[in-house]
């Protein structure tokens, strides 16, 4: 260490001829520089993230019940059974269907609401705070929020009293899976949380959007209104939609608070990481199908992180910088 | 505040002379959206300062008959959750979340961003198919590891796993990206070194991005659920996340206290948020998450 900056002093002195030495010292320099800023960054990457998940695919293979230190070998019998387990490709379907009511409800609500904020020429600042706000509040209180005072299945519940009014009898929203009202609960939580975020994301790209093209739309004699939002602004607002539905789908995919509080003693609607939870850390401890069951949901998100960065072109944004 | 001015300029030039009844109805449709949004606040304040009779009532009640401040001090005195405890776990782990997290990945990200090392793009690909893996999904491992390190029900388990972000510091280096290169090479001239240049113009000319994501992770660390879920096996290490679930599950309902605690947990964050939300507002536009 010393070394390299006294012969960073000697070149900065002799300046001109021997370029050769002065640069390789500086490189030197910089890649020490360059551990010393990433270096505790790093070693926590690898410790925290990358050996967990190498331990995780080791122990998938392996008889891992209450212990993390297994010796039977088993093969890919860890995934044979999680796959057979109809709780756990239940959760695959109980996924797929929150997501596909979830993540166009949230895009085309927070798109409306960029679109009605952005319009507003005074208190613009006081209603994107207010749909913003949200944002703030955690899923679990929001599932307190949701199952204890909204959808609360007695009377005194805001949706029954509502629904009362119209002479209509209590509904059990989160005790009977038949009809499966708890969507409603479940999408209309997620729904108020998030939908203020993407909101922001919708307002910074519509900004971003040139004034001339709809100058020149009403000079072709297109009207304000659905014209220019059909041929203008949703085309010019196709990277961030993309964006929102690829981090939309991620969320939905990660989606476990408000299922775990909201349904907690219920056989229906788990999400996948529910089903992780009791298979690794419920009863049984299996944490060899526990990791089995996390190697396959990773491999799924990865599948559709990629195939949707294909579309919307992650890697060449990336250049591009 | 740099955000609301150009599109301030931008939409009157066409709408100026707009019509009064389209605005009335743009802001009617605005109005309803926010009143709905509002009633889950509205509810917690309601509920946390009524009696429960009055909750539970047959009639619904848009307002308590008597305000019940006394309300205030029944979560602390509780005795089948330890609220105090909780409240005070969840301020140090976020406290120590935030900082932790600001300092250990803007420095990665402004190494990544600006000091040239010929492996800088290998590691960075390494950190970038970290965000491809959800954290979330991979916390069966991390609980045996945190679990074999013995940090189980310590606040070390709580904050250090989570610490190691790639996605901030993807944000952290995107940012130092665009940072003007000439402000570092003025500093360097003057003899600093890449530590001093970082610490003595880089931070204090980036207090903005700093703020935004001190918000953003502050926020993330106060409602985390999932992990202070698994590491909090005792009691006596829940974090306020954890004990708001737990009084969903309890024998005995107290729906004031319940809700009390819940207003109480979510007043800080409120506050924190209504302040740095400019900042807040500016990074998310910022930081390139528009894609």
């Amino acid at each position: 260490m010393s070394t390299t900056t006294k012969i960073d002093l000697a070149t900065s002195a002799s300046a001109g001829p021997e370029k050769a030495r002065p640069r390789r010292s500086l490189r030197a320099n910089a890649t020490l520089n360059f551990w010393l800023f990433t270096g505790p960054f790093l070693i926590g990457l690898v410790i925290f993230v990358f050996v967990p998940m190498g331990w995780s695919i080791y122990l998938s293979f392996f008889e891992a019940r209450f212990t993390v230190s297994p010796s039977t070998f088993i093969g890919f019998d860890n995934y044979r059974a999680i796959l057979d387990n109809p709780d756990f490709t239940g959760s695959l379907v109980t996924f797929t269907v929150f997501a596909a009511f979830i993540v166009p409800t949230t895009w085309g609500l927070s798109l409306g609401l960029a679109l009605l904020v952005n319009r507003l020429r005074f208190m613009k600042a006081f209603f994107r705070s207010v749909f913003f706000l949200p944002t703030a509040v955690s899923y679990v209180a929001a599932a307190l929020i949701w199952k204890m005072s909204i959808f609360n299945g007695v009377r005194f519940g805001m949706a029954n009293t509502i629904v009362g009014w119209f002479g209509v009898d209590n509904v059990a929203w989160l005790a009977n899976p038949d009809p499966p009202w708890y969507w409603l609960v479940i999408v209309t939580l997620r729904l108020w949380l998030q939908a203020g975020f993407y909101m922001i994301l919708f307002l910074a790209a519509l900004q971003n959007i040139p004034a001339e093209l709809y100058e020149a739309a009403a000079i072709d004699g297109a009207k304000p209104g659905w014209q220019t939002f059909w041929y203008i602004t949703l085309p010019q607002l196709r990277a961030t939609s993309t964006a929102v539905i690829l981090l939309l789908l991620i969320a939905a995919y990660q989606a476990f608070d408000e299922f775990w509080n909201l349904l907690s003693r219920a056989t229906w609607g788990q999400p996948p990481l529910v089903e992780l939870y009791k298979t690794a850390l419920g009863e049984s401890q299996d944490y060899g199908q526990g990791s089995a069951g996390a190697v396959i949901l990773t491999l799924l998100i990865l599948v559709i992180t990629l195939f949707q960065g294909k579309i919307m072109g992650f890697g060449r944004g990336e250049e591009s910088k | 505040m740099t955000t609301t001015a150009p599109e301030v300029r931008k939409t009157p030039g066409k709408k100026r002379g707009g019509k009064v009844i389209g605005n009335t109805g743009l802001y009617v449709a605005t109005g309803i959206a926010a009143l709905l949004f509002l009633i889950p606040f509205y509810l917690i304040i309601r509920n946390a300062l009524m009696t429960d009779p009055e909750i539970t009532g047959e009639n619904w009640k848009w307002f308590p008959t008597d305000i019940q401040w006394g309300n205030f001090t029944e979560p602390f005195n509780d005795d089948t959750v330890d609220f105090g405890r909780a409240l005070w776990n969840s301020w140090v782990v976020a406290i120590l979340h935030t900082t932790g997290i600001l300092l250990i990945c803007s420095l990665a990200g402004y190494g990544l961003a600006r000091i040239p090392y010929k492996h800088a793009n290998k590691i960075f690909y390494m950190v970038l198919v970290t965000l491809m893996i959800p954290t979330a999904v991979t916390f069966v491992p991390s609980f045996v590891l945190v679990s074999s390190l013995g940090w189980v029900d310590t606040y070390r388990g709580l904050i250090i796993p989570a610490l190691f972000s790639g996605f901030t510091c993807f944000l952290f280096r995107q940012y130092f990206l665009g940072f003007p290169k000439e402000l570092e090479e003025a500093a360097r001239v003057d003899g600093l070194s890449y530590w001093g240049a970082y610490w003595r113009v880089v931070v204090p000319n980036s207090l903005n991005f700093f703020a935004a994501m001190a918000t953003i992770t502050f926020i993330s660390g106060w409602n985390s659920f999932l992990w202070p879920l698994v590491i909090g096996q005792d009691p006596s290490s829940w974090t306020i996340q954890v004990a708001l679930s737990s009084y969903m599950t309890n024998q005995t309902v107290n729906y004031h206290l319940i809700f009390m605690a819940t207003a109480i947990s979510i007043l800080p964050l409120l506050f924190v948020f209504l302040f740095l939300q400019r900042w807040l507002v500016q990074g998310i536009a910022q930081t390139g998450i528009k894609g």
